[in-house]
């Protein structure tokens, strides 16, 4: 054969490095009481039935949430069937149950936070995943954590105390005189109502719209900036086209997962909005919502229709936000493709 | 091929598109400005009205009847404290068991289902989770107790701590498994013994923000816990809490309660931030060493 | 005193894909058996196969007979965990365990089998690490330092320790050095001719020369069979199989 063979290297002696390997005890099975060898099996059946155990309790809280909730509205749900959700009249009095005016009032106010809170938090996500100098960012997105971490009686408190009279000397005014033309900013300004409601829920979603929208910026990949770019165009132009285009369904998403935390917010709206169950067309007016009346009037409902009223509106609050958040994840799981990762890390 | 073009202006970018790029920009700062300015705001009016309240009375009396001055608000830390310890019995194995289930038993289709029902059960009001603790609890008792509180506060720790642990356990190598798997240590053995061993500083990291996010709620503690005036430890009887003090105290006519009501929203707002600052602490420091 | 390894009729499944198909082999006790071949043919798989770690993969698949001495490995008696503790592994990227100690480390095969005699234990974690050639390195850090704050060399041996501690009868080990710097590498292949005395060591390695300086016996993989097993001089000087010959050429590989 004319291609050279690979002959080994005779092996050197290894007097270089003699390493003294201690004579080893061969003590078959030292190391494996017996005890262990047999259970072993056993024991990983019985742990994998424990965590399937803990994994399927997160099923079953959720299902026993839906039938105690639906347990105790029976009677509400037998009388009034479905006009409680079309009746406006709210008479504890008489016996007599809608929660028409607290659908609204959700509604409304929830609304009213998202007009408020979806340019700002899609501003701010995109201020810091895009425009922000690399400094910055650990300190706003700390501070944006910090928002979403104040509990809401303390917005509450806050709100009460401070944004309301604003509202009420300043604000609400201001809008009946120039926008009061629309019909939406009539009648006494209170300064607690379904405006002060909006807005103090503006300020709780915005930091969940903000993270999220930003985890899914974050999520579209580097090449398809970098194809706008190449093509000549400005910063905002390479953001509406190559990044906030590729994650429209995320930030939907995003909008949609705030909507769901607006709708059951409970304590800073049942602070500020006024707790009068009846619907107006001003924003300025006071309203109530389904959670504020839940907070309100648990305790003292009299009566087991008067309880399981207050039960139904627990009931419908928990379908909608279920279906809300629901959707919500879907669309952001099909941007993100769902973290965390399918396989282990490497 | 056109080889005449003229280009109609210098080459470079239209004044109206170079306006829209710096409009944009501008707007964007303008939003974190407009959201900046609430946190700060807060901040600043918990600190100006509440630092001057919080002295030792405050910090270890409890509630005295309206009209009469000083009293505090020690029943009440109390109580979140017995709460929140009620609640981890309930969240802590729950969520941990969970999370382990998810990362070491569900990477298929069963698991994608827990995965998404924690996520639907993360969003659920709070104050439907104290109606559902009421019917399981205190219509049982028949009396509001801490005990009820802890189960529904418990209920929303389970989701925050499940997504923890499981992407904790999951940035685990799967190389320090079969290193254990290769030594012949059993399945079970090392999951507790080396994968959750490894994970553990990010898992207990994640356990402190759960308790970060349920020391703040008042929703579910309305008609569960209920509230007390009186120092009580007793998991049988209504308790004091923090957030729900603060709340009564804020809606009410008075304004020695109004002061008391900002001194316990600082305090509880340090508590938090504290948490979450000592937490983001350990991770910079490196969660996990040499996973990397 | 040593034990060898007898497989008849291996085949090993990734899901529907066939990774070995019938491999027969006798590995010889206390010698050193080098597994070559080129990437992807069914080297690493086969090795595993050994001590049932390809198992531990979702949706594989093994047929065929193992016996490590006398215990059928994939015998209907033998838990797996029981033919892992007689058989050691150290892998292809060192992987000591992140959250603890170095003695910890080296304890933990034996600590988490039950094992509790603590004076025995300190003794026998001074034993591996000496026969690791780490002992003089570490030994005054011991419980101090973690597993992950060793160099890479360091690590490895560490793991070698690790599995040595266990007195295992059979030492496997998946391209031990492949991440190694040459002179980590070095250390380790003094310290496989050292311990060959004693235990029956497989390795697998995509390095000729490797083999050809520590294997007395050598076998060729390629494309999930095995083509060739003889003497490891034999393979490199005057292979029978065309295909043998072609690889150790370098034609192909």
């Amino acid at each position: 054969m004319g291609i050279p063979r690979l002959t080994p290297r005779r092996l050197r002696p290894r007097e270089a490095n003699p390493v003294k390997t201690p004579t080893v005890r061969r003590a078959q099975g030292a190391a494996t009481p017996a005890a262990v060898r047999v259970g072993g099996r056993l024991a990983d059946e019985v742990f994998r039935y424990a965590m399937i155990a803990c994994g399927l309790s997160v099923a079953v809280v959720l299902g026993l949430i839906f039938y105690e909730l639906v347990a105790n509205s029976t009677l509400s749900l037998h009388q009034f069937g479905w006009k409680f959700f079309t009746s406006q009249i709210w008479d504890p009095a008489n016996n007599v149950f809608g929660a028409l005016p607290f659908i609204y009032g959700t509604v409304v106010s929830s609304i009213v936070a998202l007009v408020i809170a979806v340019p700002l938090g899609l501003g701010v996500a995109v201020f810091i995943t895009e425009m922000c100098p690399k400094g910055l960012r650990g300190i706003l997105s700390f501070s944006t954590e910090l928002l979403a971490a104040i509990p809401s009686v303390i917005y509450g408190l806050w709100a009460i105390f401070v944004l309301v009279p604003v509202l009420r000397l300043y604000i609400e005014p201001g809008l009946m005189r120039y926008l009061g033309w629309t019909g939406l900013f009539e009648g006494p300004p209170y300064g607690i109502g379904m405006l002060a409601a909006g807005m103090v829920l503006a300020i709780m979603v915005v930091p969940i719209i903000s993270s999220l929208t930003r985890e899914v910026l974050n999520a579209v990949p580097r090449n398809q900036r970098e194809a706008a770019l190449a093509l000549g165009a400005t910063r905002w132009e390479m953001i509406r086209v190559g990044v906030l285009r590729n994650a429209r369904a995320g930030i939907l998403g995003a909008v949609i997962l705030g909507l769901g935390r607006a709708l059951g917010e409970t304590m800073a709206v049942t602070m500020v909005i006024g707790n009068r169950p009846e619907i107006a067309k001003s924003l300025l007016a006071p309203g109530y919502t389904m959670a504020s009346v839940i907070a309100n009037e648990f305790t003292e409902a009299t009566g087991n229709l008067y309880l399981s009223a207050l039960v139904e509106i627990g009931l419908a609050l928990f379908l909608v936000t279920i279906v809300v958040n629901a959707l919500a994840r879907l669309l952001v799981w099909s941007v993100t493709r769902g973290l965390p990762a399918r396989v282990h890390a490497q | 091929m056109r080889n005449n073009i003229a280009p109609r202006r210098e080459a470079g970018i239209s004044w109206s598109r170079r306006l829209k790029d710096h409009l944009a920009t501008f707007l964007a700062i303008a939003a974190l400005l407009l959201v900046l300015l609430p946190l700060a705001a807060i901040f600043i009016y918990l600190v100006q009205r509440g630092v001057g309240s919080i002295n030792w009375t405050f910090l270890t009396q409890t509630p005295k009847p309206v009209g009469v001055p000083g009293g505090g608000m020690a029943n009440a830390i109390l109580g979140t404290g017995v709460t929140l310890g009620i609640a981890s019995a309930i969240g802590v194995p729950l969520g941990i068991g969970a999370g382990v289930f998810l990362s070491e038993y569900g990477r298929n289709r069963f698991g994608d289902a827990i995965r998404f029902t924690a996520d639907v059960l993360n969003g659920v009001p709070s104050i439907v989770i104290g109606i559902v603790a009421y019917s399981l609890v205190v219509l049982k008792q028949k009396h509001f107790s801490a005990l009820a509180g802890g189960v529904a506060l418990g209920i929303m720790m389970i989701p925050t701590i499940t997504r923890a642990t499981e992407e904790m356990l999951l940035l685990v190598p799967r190389s320090v498994r079969e290193a254990a798997l290769g030594l012949g240590i059993s399945r079970w053995r090392t999951t507790v013994s080396i994968t959750l061993r490894t994970a553990a500083a990010g898992i207990i990291t994640g356990i402190m923000l759960a308790f970060a996010r349920v020391a703040g709620e008042t929703a579910p503690l309305l008609f569960t816990a209920f509230g007390s005036q009186f120092w009580s430890a007793n998991i049988n009887q209504p308790i004091a809490a923090l957030p729900l003090q603060i709340f009564v105290y804020a809606i009410s006519p008075y304004d020695e309660w109004h002061r008391q009501a900002w001194a316990g929203a600082l305090v509880l707002i340090v508590l938090i931030v504290g948490t979450i600052a000592v937490v983001r602490l350990i991770a910079r420091r490196g969660l996990m060493k040499g996973t990397a | 005193m040593g034990v060898g390894i007898e497989v008849e009729a291996l085949n090993a499944w990734f899901g529907a894909t066939q990774a070995l198909h019938d491999i027969a082999m006798r590995i010889a006790p206390n010698h050193a058996t080098a597994i070559i071949g080129p990437s992807g043919c069914g080297k690493s798989t086969f090795v595993r196969c050994l001590n049932r770690m390809h198992e531990t993969l979702p949706e594989t698949r093994v047929t065929g007979k193992v016996c490590i001495g006398d215990m059928e490995v994939y015998g209907n008696g033998t838990p797996a965990v029981q033919v892992r503790r007689q058989v050691g592994m150290v892998f292809q990227k060192p992987n000591p365990f992140p959250a603890m100690s170095i003695y910890d480390n080296v304890a933990a095969g034996l600590k988490l089998n039950g094992f509790r005699n603590k004076g025995k234990l300190d003794e026998i974690v001074e034993r591996s690490l000496r026969m690791a050639a780490l002992w003089d390195e570490v030994k005054d850090a011991l419980k101090k330092k973690s597993g992950a704050s060793l160099s890479g060399g360091q690590q490895q041996r560490l793991c070698i320790a690790r599995a040595l501690a266990v007195e295992p009868n059979v030492l496997l080990m998946d391209e031990p050095a492949s991440a190694l710097d040459p002179i980590s590498t070095g250390k380790i292949e003094d310290l496989i001719f050292q311990l060959k005395e004693n235990y029956t060591i497989v390795i697998v390695t995509h390095n000729m020369q490797q083999a050809a300086r520590v294997a007395e016996f050598t076998g060729f993989f390629l494309l999930g069979r095995l083509i060739e097993f003889d003497k490891t001089e034999k393979i490199f000087t005057n292979p029978s199989d065309k295909r043998t010959e072609d690889y150790i050429t370098g034609r192909f590989g």
